[in-house]
């Protein structure tokens, strides 16, 4: 193989394995692996997988924390010829059966202590070849533990077909149509946009990259996929919840990017309140998801006396649109900046015609980055990819709202749909309703997003009780806790005797909003 | 031990809105059952100065001190003593 360029993901791992077999390419929780084990058992448990049937563009459903054997299983289902998808660990039974169905996977790397919820749906699921568990030995027939599967000899290797228009995700993301949709991503579109942001970020192989965001966010996975490329070293945590924990470990591994969330710079900045804290070591800050409020950017310095910040935009259909240069944060205050490295963006009316500079239009983005396409669904794709100039190609309609200045910096104006961004997530309404409906003695709900200083958004659920099981607020949440991953479990319950409708008897979320203001 | 049952209670009252005192055990870990985030933490920790009446320092909030009922009951514990 070129050592040069990777064609490949799993390509980049074998080059960095190459060129520095002894480096850390991971660090979890403190504990280092270096490129060499990433490499070693990543192969072995492809060859496994290769063993146990996996054929080429099968998928590899992996439902784990932020842990080793999630980052072995992603590389492994790569070698092995499939497609990976990540199912963030919060995921419940229902959802996770229905991703589990909709991709269509075969293998489910999972891990023990999620076995209340895997339990119950792998019976149910003919498709599936083997369920691989890492953690405590289970007692279950069907599932096999990891670290037994990892002995098996390496003897197959599938990947030798695979070429970089090949799958090699699908990236769940929730949707304002209820049920998440698989974005379909090649290697192509994969390293093409983590060379993008590496070029911007300015990230080389001495990078040490924290990963505090679920692997299972394309945000999260990125710092792996960018780590890896670069051959550079990932320093992945759980998550968030300790901070104490994770400002120790920055300090101890020399922690040199920071990707967060609003969220958690609001939590940074709250925590500097109560007593100073200075982490000199990080050199880039980055934000996405959701946007930084303007006042953070100067305030996150005495937190990051060394960092470049960087405001980003970006959805999972083409995972990043568009970045601010560090250096203009403070001149060009709510700007998202502009297209990231070889891409390109620009406004259209909703009838797709060009807009005037500073008039609002809708966001479209031509790149490489591009997905092909929701996993399954072509009704769905239809309304984000559209016919693009060139014969043959399809552009991204990003389906939202913004605003372009004379020199071509983007202004968010606004979303199409109505989903909830809270903690950086989003948050489908239409979900939350639909479980919500689930729940005996709930006639109507509807779900909105309120503003909240630290979420960004809090979810709030106005519902209707048919009077036949008295519910209290803490019983629909105990239910909602059941089907719904945490973030999404409304904050607030609001009971109401009927929901305002419009004149064509729908429910009116904008009228509601205006029946009981914050 | 009367802290632990009262941060059990606090626990499921908050975190799996229930009464069920079966729902979780004194030594599982909230992070692994998924129970605790970067915000309910917060809730949490509000909840232990409150009640407890002492201050928690950031520099507690460590998985040993917050992320069993056991940890949190035994960090509560040595803070008293202190």
């Amino acid at each position: 193989m070129n050592q040069s360029i990777a064609f490949l993901l799993q390509e980049s791992l074998q080059r960095a394995t190459i060129r520095g077999p002894l480096k850390e390419a991971v660090v979890v929780e403190g504990a280092p692996y270096s490129y060499r084990q990433l490499w070693e058992d990543a192969s072995h448990m492809a060859a496994a997988l290769n063993r146990r049937g996996l054929q080429r563009g099968d998928r590899v459903a992996i439902y784990m924390d932020n842990t080793w054997p999630c980052v072995v299983s992603i590389y492994a289902a790569l070698l092995a010829g499939g497609v990976f998808l990540i199912i963030n660990p919060q995921t419940k039974a229902d959802k996770l059966a229905y991703i589990l169905g909709d991709s269509g996977a075969r293998f489910l790397m999972t891990d023990a202590h999620l076995a209340h919820s895997f339990k119950s749906v792998v019976s149910n699921l003919p498709d599936l070849a083997a369920v691989i568990c890492s953690g405590a030995e289970m007692d279950c027939v069907h599932v096999e533990s990891f670290n037994t599967v990892l002995q098996e000899p390496i003897n197959i290797a599938n990947s030798e077909s695979i070429t970089p228009l090949d799958l090699a995700a699908l990236i769940y993301t929730s949707g304002s149509t209820g049920n998440p949709k698989g974005v379909m991503q090649t290697h192509q579109s994969m390293l093409f946009a983590a060379n993008s942001l590496v070029r911007y970020l300015r990230l080389d192989d001495a990078d040490r990259i924290l990963c505090v965001l679920p692997l299972g966010f394309d945000y999260g996975l990125y710092q792996l996929i960018m780590a890896i490329e670069l051959g550079a070293t990932l320093v992945l945590e759980r998550s968030f919840t300790f901070p104490a924990q994770i400002f120790a470990r920055i300090q101890e591994q020399r922690v040199s990017v920071f990707p967060g969330v609003p969220t958690i710079y609001a939590m940074l900045l709250s925590i500097h309140a109560r007593s100073p804290l200075q982490l000199p070591s990080v050199t880039r800050v980055t934000n996405t998801a959701a946007a930084l409020p303007d006042d953070f950017v100067p305030r996150l310095r005495n937190i990051f006396p060394n960092a470049l910040i960087y405001r980003m935009y970006g959805l999972t259909e083409c995972k990043r649109v568009s970045y601010l240069e560090p250096e203009l944060a403070d001149q060009l205050p709510g700007s998202v900046g502009k297209a990231i490295p070889g891409t390109e963006v620009y406004l259209r009316s909703a009838e797709g015609q060009p807009v005037q500079r500073g008039e609002t239009g809708i966001l479209y983005v031509r790149g490489p980055h591009v997905m092909l396409g929701y996993w399954g669904q072509p009704e769905l794709t239809a309304y984000m990819l559209k016919p693009g100039q060139l014969p043959g190609e399809r552009v991204l309609c990003t389906q939202d709202y913004f605003r372009m200045d004379e020199e071509g910096y983007l202004y968010f104006v606004g979303r199409n749909d109505d989903i909830i961004k809270s903690r950086g997530e989003k948050v489908s309404p239409i979900e939350v309703e639909n479980a919500m409906y689930k729940i005996p003695g709930i006639r109507e709900v509807a779900v909105v997003g309120v503003d909240d200083e630290t979420l960004g958004q809090a979810v709030r659920a106005f519902v209707v009780l048919d009077g036949t099981v008295a519910l209290t607020e803490k019983q629909v949440r105990t239910q909602c806790l059941a089907r719904l991953e945490n973030y999404m479990v409304p904050r607030d319950i609001i009971f109401c005797v009927e929901l305002p409708k419009t004149t064509t008897g729908k429910v009116s979320k904008k009228l509601l909003m205006e029946q009981f203001p914050t | 031990m009367a802290t632990s049952r009262k941060i059990k209670e606090y626990i499921l009252q908050n975190f799996l809105f229930t009464s069920d005192t079966s729902a979780i055990q004194d030594d599982d870990s909230l992070l692994d059952r998924g129970l605790i985030d970067s915000t309910g933490i917060l809730e949490l920790v509000t909840y232990v100065e409150e009640t407890f009446d002492f201050k928690v320092a950031d520099s507690d909030l460590v998985p040993e001190n917050f992320d069993s009922v056991n940890n949190i009951a035994k960090f509560v514990a040595s803070r008293q003593k202190a």
